[in-house]
Protein backbone atom coordinates (compact mmCIF):
# COMPACT_ATOMS: atom_id res chain seq x y z
CA UNK A 1 0.00 0.00 0.00
CA UNK A 2 1.39 3.10 -1.13
CA UNK A 3 0.42 6.86 -0.14
CA UNK A 4 -0.40 9.20 -3.29
CA UNK A 5 2.58 11.91 -3.51
CA UNK A 6 1.90 15.06 -2.76
CA UNK A 7 -0.80 16.70 -0.40
CA UNK A 8 -4.01 15.76 -3.11
CA UNK A 9 -5.70 12.40 -4.21
CA UNK A 10 -4.36 12.30 -7.53
CA UNK A 11 -5.55 12.88 -10.43
CA UNK A 12 -7.29 9.01 -10.93
CA UNK A 13 -8.66 8.71 -7.49
CA UNK A 14 -10.19 12.40 -8.04
CA UNK A 15 -12.02 11.57 -11.41
CA UNK A 16 -13.14 8.96 -9.67
CA UNK A 17 -14.91 10.79 -6.85
CA UNK A 18 -15.84 13.20 -8.96
CA UNK A 19 -17.54 10.98 -11.99
CA UNK A 20 -19.48 8.89 -9.23
CA UNK A 21 -20.69 11.94 -7.46
CA UNK A 22 -22.20 13.66 -10.61
CA UNK A 23 -23.68 10.49 -11.75
CA UNK A 24 -25.02 9.37 -8.12
CA UNK A 25 -26.93 13.12 -8.24
CA UNK A 26 -28.17 12.62 -11.54
CA UNK A 27 -29.12 9.21 -10.37
CA UNK A 28 -31.26 10.38 -7.47
CA UNK A 29 -33.07 13.17 -9.84
CA UNK A 30 -34.06 10.14 -12.23
CA UNK A 31 -34.96 7.70 -9.74
CA UNK A 32 -37.51 10.84 -8.12
CA UNK A 33 -38.44 11.78 -11.73
CA UNK A 34 -38.93 8.61 -13.18
CA UNK A 35 -41.35 7.21 -10.30
CA UNK A 36 -43.75 10.45 -11.27
CA UNK A 37 -44.15 11.08 -15.35
CA UNK A 38 -47.38 10.41 -16.23
CA UNK A 39 -46.32 8.90 -19.38
CA UNK A 40 -45.49 5.15 -18.98
CA UNK A 41 -43.36 4.82 -22.43
CA UNK A 42 -41.38 7.67 -20.96
CA UNK A 43 -41.38 6.03 -17.72
CA UNK A 44 -40.38 2.99 -19.13
CA UNK A 45 -36.92 4.46 -20.60
CA UNK A 46 -36.29 6.50 -17.90
CA UNK A 47 -36.28 3.52 -15.58
CA UNK A 48 -33.68 1.73 -18.14
CA UNK A 49 -31.51 4.58 -18.10
CA UNK A 50 -31.57 4.77 -14.40
CA UNK A 51 -30.65 1.05 -13.95
CA UNK A 52 -27.70 1.35 -17.29
CA UNK A 53 -26.44 4.42 -15.11
CA UNK A 54 -26.50 2.36 -12.04
CA UNK A 55 -24.37 -0.36 -13.07
CA UNK A 56 -22.03 2.38 -14.61
CA UNK A 57 -21.96 3.54 -11.01
CA UNK A 58 -21.50 0.24 -9.86
CA UNK A 59 -18.31 -0.72 -11.78
CA UNK A 60 -16.66 2.38 -11.57
CA UNK A 61 -17.14 2.24 -7.38
CA UNK A 62 -15.43 -1.08 -7.79
CA UNK A 63 -12.78 0.12 -9.50
CA UNK A 64 -12.49 3.46 -7.04
CA UNK A 65 -12.61 0.91 -4.37
CA UNK A 66 -9.90 -1.30 -5.53
CA UNK A 67 -7.64 2.08 -6.25
CA UNK A 68 -8.92 3.24 -2.59
CA UNK A 69 -6.96 -0.46 -1.56
CA UNK A 70 -4.28 0.19 -3.13
CA UNK A 71 -2.92 3.71 -3.53
CA UNK A 72 -4.16 5.28 0.03
CA UNK A 73 -5.02 9.35 -0.14
CA UNK A 74 -2.40 11.86 1.67
CA UNK A 75 -2.55 11.60 5.59
CA UNK A 76 -5.36 13.49 6.91
CA UNK A 77 -5.29 16.97 7.65
CA UNK A 78 -3.68 18.51 10.22
CA UNK A 79 -5.81 20.43 13.30
CA UNK A 80 -9.07 17.81 13.74
CA UNK A 81 -10.00 16.65 16.74
CA UNK A 82 -10.25 12.70 17.17
CA UNK A 83 -13.75 13.08 16.67
CA UNK A 84 -13.71 14.98 13.63
CA UNK A 85 -11.09 12.74 12.02
CA UNK A 86 -13.42 9.67 12.85
CA UNK A 87 -16.40 11.28 11.48
CA UNK A 88 -14.96 12.19 8.73
CA UNK A 89 -13.38 8.87 8.25
CA UNK A 90 -16.70 7.48 8.44
CA UNK A 91 -18.77 9.34 6.15
CA UNK A 92 -16.22 8.25 3.57
CA UNK A 93 -16.39 4.84 3.90
CA UNK A 94 -19.59 4.75 4.62
CA UNK A 95 -20.11 6.81 0.97
CA UNK A 96 -17.77 4.41 -0.47
CA UNK A 97 -19.71 1.40 0.77
CA UNK A 98 -22.90 2.84 -0.26
CA UNK A 99 -21.66 3.74 -4.12
CA UNK A 100 -21.17 0.03 -4.12
CA UNK A 101 -24.43 -1.35 -1.66
CA UNK A 102 -27.21 1.67 -3.37
CA UNK A 103 -26.38 -0.09 -7.15
CA UNK A 104 -26.31 -3.49 -5.16
CA UNK A 105 -29.89 -3.19 -4.02
CA UNK A 106 -30.81 -1.80 -7.11
CA UNK A 107 -29.56 -4.83 -8.66
CA UNK A 108 -31.87 -7.33 -6.33
CA UNK A 109 -34.67 -5.17 -7.12
CA UNK A 110 -34.44 -5.31 -10.65
CA UNK A 111 -33.79 -9.39 -10.34
CA UNK A 112 -36.48 -10.06 -7.62
CA UNK A 113 -39.28 -8.23 -9.68
CA UNK A 114 -41.94 -10.57 -11.18
CA UNK A 115 -42.01 -8.53 -14.18
CA UNK A 116 -38.51 -9.83 -15.24
CA UNK A 117 -37.68 -6.83 -17.23
CA UNK A 118 -34.03 -7.42 -18.47
CA UNK A 119 -31.11 -5.25 -17.67
CA UNK A 120 -29.64 -4.38 -20.95
CA UNK A 121 -27.03 -1.39 -19.32
CA UNK A 122 -26.91 0.95 -22.82
CA UNK A 123 -28.38 -1.06 -24.97
CA UNK A 124 -25.52 -2.49 -25.06
CA UNK A 125 -24.37 -5.55 -22.11
CA UNK A 126 -26.78 -7.58 -21.09
CA UNK A 127 -26.14 -7.93 -17.04
CA UNK A 128 -28.16 -11.54 -15.94
CA UNK A 129 -30.10 -11.14 -12.58
CA UNK A 130 -28.79 -11.74 -9.31
CA UNK A 131 -29.72 -15.26 -8.20
CA UNK A 132 -32.31 -14.14 -6.32
CA UNK A 133 -35.75 -15.77 -6.40
CA UNK A 134 -38.59 -13.20 -7.74
CA UNK A 135 -41.58 -12.77 -5.69
CA UNK A 136 -43.86 -9.64 -5.37
CA UNK A 137 -42.45 -9.60 -1.14
CA UNK A 138 -38.89 -9.42 -2.61
CA UNK A 139 -39.19 -7.32 -4.97
CA UNK A 140 -41.09 -4.64 -2.96
CA UNK A 141 -38.78 -5.03 -0.10
CA UNK A 142 -35.48 -4.43 -2.39
CA UNK A 143 -37.54 -1.20 -3.86
CA UNK A 144 -37.46 0.08 0.08
CA UNK A 145 -33.96 -1.05 0.71
CA UNK A 146 -32.74 0.51 -2.04
CA UNK A 147 -34.61 3.79 -2.08
CA UNK A 148 -33.87 3.81 1.60
CA UNK A 149 -30.30 3.48 0.90
CA UNK A 150 -30.25 5.95 -1.83
CA UNK A 151 -31.86 9.24 0.63
CA UNK A 152 -29.41 8.20 3.24
CA UNK A 153 -26.89 8.25 0.81
CA UNK A 154 -27.79 11.61 -0.31
CA UNK A 155 -27.87 12.56 3.63
CA UNK A 156 -24.07 11.39 4.05
CA UNK A 157 -23.18 13.39 0.53
CA UNK A 158 -24.89 16.31 2.17
CA UNK A 159 -22.81 16.26 5.81
CA UNK A 160 -19.46 14.99 3.80
CA UNK A 161 -20.08 18.06 1.40
CA UNK A 162 -20.85 21.09 4.23
CA UNK A 163 -17.70 19.38 5.96
CA UNK A 164 -15.65 19.43 3.14
CA UNK A 165 -16.94 23.61 2.39
CA UNK A 166 -16.60 24.08 6.13
CA UNK A 167 -12.57 23.16 5.85
CA UNK A 168 -12.38 25.47 2.50
CA UNK A 169 -14.73 28.93 3.70
CA UNK A 170 -14.44 28.63 7.48
CA UNK A 171 -11.29 26.48 8.26
CA UNK A 172 -9.13 27.67 5.13
CA UNK A 173 -7.23 24.73 5.16
CA UNK A 174 -6.44 22.52 1.88
CA UNK A 175 -8.97 19.64 2.61
CA UNK A 176 -11.24 20.00 -0.25
CA UNK A 177 -8.70 21.54 -2.72
CA UNK A 178 -6.61 17.83 -2.16
CA UNK A 179 -9.84 16.22 -4.22
CA UNK A 180 -11.15 19.29 -6.06
CA UNK A 181 -8.98 19.87 -9.05
CA UNK A 182 -8.62 23.97 -9.71
CA UNK A 183 -8.76 25.16 -6.64
CA UNK A 184 -5.49 26.31 -5.14
CA UNK A 185 -3.80 23.67 -5.82
CA UNK A 186 -2.59 21.56 -2.84
CA UNK A 187 0.58 19.93 -4.44
CA UNK A 188 1.31 23.77 -5.59
CA UNK A 189 4.48 25.67 -3.65
CA UNK A 190 2.92 27.70 -1.04
CA UNK A 191 -0.50 26.43 -0.94
CA UNK A 192 -2.49 26.47 1.79
CA UNK A 193 -1.71 24.30 4.36
CA UNK A 194 -3.98 23.50 7.35
CA UNK A 195 -3.68 26.03 9.54
CA UNK A 196 -4.99 25.21 12.97
CA UNK A 197 -4.65 29.02 14.51
CA UNK A 198 -7.22 29.93 11.82
CA UNK A 199 -9.85 28.20 13.71
CA UNK A 200 -10.14 29.91 16.64
CA UNK A 201 -9.73 33.34 14.63
CA UNK A 202 -12.95 32.10 12.58
CA UNK A 203 -14.70 30.65 15.16
CA UNK A 204 -14.47 34.23 17.13
CA UNK B 1 -35.68 -59.83 -74.20
CA UNK B 2 -39.22 -61.16 -74.29
CA UNK B 3 -41.06 -60.23 -70.86
CA UNK B 4 -42.92 -62.95 -69.58
CA UNK B 5 -45.75 -62.98 -67.17
CA UNK B 6 -44.58 -61.84 -64.26
CA UNK B 7 -42.47 -58.98 -65.46
CA UNK B 8 -45.34 -57.36 -66.70
CA UNK B 9 -47.13 -57.72 -63.46
CA UNK B 10 -43.99 -56.27 -61.89
CA UNK B 11 -43.84 -53.32 -64.11
CA UNK B 12 -47.37 -53.09 -63.85
CA UNK B 13 -47.29 -52.46 -60.15
CA UNK B 14 -44.27 -50.09 -59.57
CA UNK B 15 -46.43 -47.63 -62.12
CA UNK B 16 -48.96 -47.89 -59.52
CA UNK B 17 -46.32 -47.23 -56.79
CA UNK B 18 -44.36 -44.17 -58.45
CA UNK B 19 -48.61 -42.77 -59.58
CA UNK B 20 -49.40 -42.72 -56.32
CA UNK B 21 -45.62 -41.30 -55.06
CA UNK B 22 -45.96 -38.43 -57.54
CA UNK B 23 -46.86 -35.17 -57.13
CA UNK B 24 -50.16 -36.03 -59.43
CA UNK B 25 -51.07 -38.41 -56.47
CA UNK B 26 -50.65 -35.38 -53.66
CA UNK B 27 -52.45 -33.06 -55.66
CA UNK B 28 -55.49 -35.80 -55.62
CA UNK B 29 -54.66 -35.83 -51.74
CA UNK B 30 -55.61 -32.01 -51.61
CA UNK B 31 -57.94 -31.80 -54.24
CA UNK B 32 -59.78 -33.95 -51.83
CA UNK B 33 -59.41 -31.62 -48.68
CA UNK B 34 -60.42 -28.82 -51.43
CA UNK B 35 -63.54 -30.36 -51.86
CA UNK B 36 -64.19 -30.19 -48.06
CA UNK B 37 -63.52 -26.78 -47.88
CA UNK B 38 -65.30 -26.02 -50.62
CA UNK B 39 -68.08 -27.61 -48.55
CA UNK B 40 -67.42 -25.15 -46.12
CA UNK B 41 -68.68 -22.79 -47.74
CA UNK B 42 -70.60 -20.51 -46.12
CA UNK B 43 -70.49 -17.06 -43.87
CA UNK B 44 -69.28 -17.44 -40.63
CA UNK B 45 -69.35 -15.73 -37.09
CA UNK B 46 -66.33 -15.90 -35.11
CA UNK B 47 -67.55 -17.73 -31.41
CA UNK B 48 -66.10 -16.66 -27.99
CA UNK B 49 -64.07 -20.21 -27.50
CA UNK B 50 -61.73 -18.65 -29.19
CA UNK B 51 -58.22 -17.78 -28.30
CA UNK B 52 -56.62 -14.78 -29.44
CA UNK B 53 -52.59 -15.50 -27.94
CA UNK B 54 -49.48 -13.44 -28.54
CA UNK B 55 -46.04 -13.00 -27.74
CA UNK B 56 -42.96 -11.16 -27.57
CA UNK B 57 -39.44 -12.05 -26.77
CA UNK B 58 -37.41 -10.08 -24.58
CA UNK B 59 -33.19 -10.37 -24.62
CA UNK B 60 -32.02 -13.04 -23.17
CA UNK B 61 -34.92 -15.65 -23.32
CA UNK B 62 -38.49 -15.11 -21.92
CA UNK B 63 -40.76 -12.51 -22.81
CA UNK B 64 -44.56 -11.21 -22.72
CA UNK B 65 -46.77 -13.80 -23.30
CA UNK B 66 -50.93 -12.73 -23.37
CA UNK B 67 -54.03 -12.90 -24.95
CA UNK B 68 -57.22 -10.48 -25.85
CA UNK B 69 -60.91 -11.78 -24.15
CA UNK B 70 -62.54 -9.45 -26.32
CA UNK B 71 -62.98 -10.25 -29.90
CA UNK B 72 -65.59 -10.08 -32.95
CA UNK B 73 -65.25 -11.17 -36.15
CA UNK B 74 -66.86 -12.97 -39.21
CA UNK B 75 -65.74 -14.62 -42.13
CA UNK B 76 -66.79 -16.17 -45.58
CA UNK B 77 -66.01 -18.76 -47.65
CA UNK B 78 -66.31 -18.39 -51.28
CA UNK B 79 -67.23 -22.20 -52.47
CA UNK B 80 -66.28 -21.77 -56.19
CA UNK B 81 -63.44 -19.49 -55.65
CA UNK B 82 -61.82 -19.60 -52.05
CA UNK B 83 -59.30 -16.81 -53.24
CA UNK B 84 -62.58 -14.55 -52.92
CA UNK B 85 -62.83 -15.04 -49.11
CA UNK B 86 -63.19 -12.28 -46.80
CA UNK B 87 -62.49 -12.17 -43.00
CA UNK B 88 -62.82 -8.92 -40.78
CA UNK B 89 -61.60 -9.05 -37.19
CA UNK B 90 -61.65 -7.21 -34.44
CA UNK B 91 -60.18 -7.25 -31.06
CA UNK B 92 -60.40 -4.77 -28.06
CA UNK B 93 -56.90 -3.88 -26.47
CA UNK B 94 -58.94 -3.13 -23.03
CA UNK B 95 -59.37 -6.94 -23.02
CA UNK B 96 -55.73 -8.15 -23.25
CA UNK B 97 -54.55 -10.38 -20.60
CA UNK B 98 -51.36 -10.77 -19.39
CA UNK B 99 -49.13 -12.82 -16.23
CA UNK B 100 -49.56 -9.34 -14.42
CA UNK B 101 -51.89 -6.50 -14.27
CA UNK B 102 -49.12 -3.88 -14.04
CA UNK B 103 -48.33 -5.64 -17.46
CA UNK B 104 -51.94 -5.04 -18.81
CA UNK B 105 -51.95 -1.55 -17.29
CA UNK B 106 -48.87 -1.21 -19.26
CA UNK B 107 -50.09 -2.92 -22.48
CA UNK B 108 -53.10 -0.78 -22.56
CA UNK B 109 -52.23 2.55 -21.76
CA UNK B 110 -51.33 4.65 -24.26
CA UNK B 111 -47.03 3.33 -23.86
CA UNK B 112 -48.59 0.69 -26.10
CA UNK B 113 -52.80 -0.03 -27.28
CA UNK B 114 -53.63 3.42 -25.87
CA UNK B 115 -56.98 1.34 -25.59
CA UNK B 116 -58.92 5.02 -24.28
CA UNK B 117 -58.10 6.87 -27.64
CA UNK B 118 -57.97 3.68 -29.61
CA UNK B 119 -60.30 0.92 -27.96
CA UNK B 120 -60.71 -1.41 -31.75
CA UNK B 121 -57.83 -2.90 -33.37
CA UNK B 122 -59.11 -4.35 -36.76
CA UNK B 123 -58.13 -6.65 -39.44
CA UNK B 124 -60.04 -6.38 -43.06
CA UNK B 125 -58.65 -9.24 -45.59
CA UNK B 126 -57.95 -7.59 -48.82
CA UNK B 127 -56.69 -11.06 -50.21
CA UNK B 128 -56.94 -15.02 -49.53
CA UNK B 129 -54.51 -17.49 -51.38
CA UNK B 130 -54.87 -20.95 -51.36
CA UNK B 131 -50.99 -22.50 -50.19
CA UNK B 132 -52.40 -26.33 -49.58
CA UNK B 133 -55.18 -28.24 -49.19
CA UNK B 134 -56.52 -26.76 -45.80
CA UNK B 135 -53.84 -23.56 -45.90
CA UNK B 136 -54.24 -20.41 -46.81
CA UNK B 137 -52.35 -17.22 -46.44
CA UNK B 138 -54.53 -14.00 -45.66
CA UNK B 139 -54.04 -10.99 -46.66
CA UNK B 140 -54.96 -7.84 -44.96
CA UNK B 141 -54.75 -4.35 -43.39
CA UNK B 142 -54.41 -4.19 -40.03
CA UNK B 143 -55.28 -1.29 -38.06
CA UNK B 144 -54.40 0.07 -34.50
CA UNK B 145 -53.86 3.31 -32.90
CA UNK B 146 -55.06 4.88 -35.81
CA UNK B 147 -52.68 3.19 -38.37
CA UNK B 148 -52.82 1.03 -41.09
CA UNK B 149 -51.01 -1.27 -42.58
CA UNK B 150 -50.95 -3.99 -44.93
CA UNK B 151 -50.69 -7.48 -43.30
CA UNK B 152 -49.92 -11.33 -43.56
CA UNK B 153 -51.58 -14.39 -41.77
CA UNK B 154 -51.47 -17.59 -42.62
CA UNK B 155 -54.49 -20.12 -41.75
CA UNK B 156 -54.92 -23.60 -41.52
CA UNK B 157 -58.57 -25.63 -41.09
CA UNK B 158 -57.92 -27.74 -38.23
CA UNK B 159 -61.66 -29.02 -37.54
CA UNK B 160 -64.31 -29.07 -39.61
CA UNK B 161 -67.49 -30.17 -38.15
CA UNK B 162 -71.25 -29.81 -39.69
CA UNK B 163 -71.53 -26.11 -39.73
CA UNK B 164 -68.57 -25.23 -37.21
CA UNK B 165 -64.83 -24.72 -38.92
CA UNK B 166 -61.79 -24.25 -36.83
CA UNK B 167 -58.81 -22.46 -38.13
CA UNK B 168 -55.25 -21.85 -36.53
CA UNK B 169 -54.03 -18.65 -37.79
CA UNK B 170 -50.64 -16.86 -37.06
CA UNK B 171 -48.48 -14.23 -38.29
CA UNK B 172 -45.70 -11.77 -37.22
CA UNK B 173 -46.20 -8.60 -37.03
CA UNK B 174 -43.79 -5.03 -36.19
CA UNK B 175 -45.31 -3.37 -33.89
CA UNK B 176 -43.16 0.00 -34.06
CA UNK B 177 -44.99 1.12 -37.63
CA UNK B 178 -48.29 1.65 -35.48
CA UNK B 179 -46.20 3.41 -32.42
CA UNK B 180 -45.83 1.11 -30.15
CA UNK B 181 -41.83 0.46 -30.66
CA UNK B 182 -41.50 1.09 -26.68
CA UNK B 183 -39.23 -1.09 -25.23
CA UNK B 184 -37.27 -2.02 -28.17
CA UNK B 185 -34.66 -3.60 -28.39
CA UNK B 186 -35.06 -5.30 -24.65
CA UNK B 187 -38.48 -6.28 -25.86
CA UNK B 188 -38.68 -7.82 -29.57
CA UNK B 189 -39.96 -5.59 -32.35
CA UNK B 190 -42.06 -8.40 -34.06
CA UNK B 191 -44.88 -9.77 -32.20
CA UNK B 192 -45.79 -13.40 -32.96
CA UNK B 193 -49.78 -13.89 -33.13
CA UNK B 194 -51.24 -17.38 -32.57
CA UNK B 195 -54.87 -17.86 -32.85
CA UNK B 196 -57.21 -20.48 -32.80
CA UNK B 197 -60.33 -19.23 -34.78
CA UNK B 198 -63.62 -21.16 -34.25
CA UNK B 199 -66.39 -19.94 -37.05
CA UNK B 200 -70.12 -21.28 -36.81
CA UNK B 201 -72.08 -20.91 -39.81
CA UNK B 202 -74.91 -17.92 -39.78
Amino acid sequence: MSRSKGRSYGAIAMALHWTIAALFFGQILLGFSMERVRSMALQFDLIQWHKSFGFLILALAAVRLCWHLAVRGPRPAGGMTALERRAATFAQAALLAMTLVVPLAGWALASTSTLNIPSFAFNLVLIPHLPLAPSAQAEAFWRETHELLAYATLLLAAGHAAAALRHHFLLRDDVLGRMLPGLPGADEPGARAARPIRRTIDNA
Amino acid sequence: MHDNGFQKAARAGLAVVFLAASPVGFAATAQASADALTEAAGSYHIDKTSSIRFAVDQIGGGGIRGSFGDYKGSFSIDGRDVGKSTVMFTLYPKSVHANEARVEDFLRSDAVFDAEEYPEVTFRSTAVTRTGGSTATIKGVLTARGKSRPTELQATVTERRGGAIAFHVTGSIYRSPYGMGVGTPLYSNLVQFDMTLHGTRN
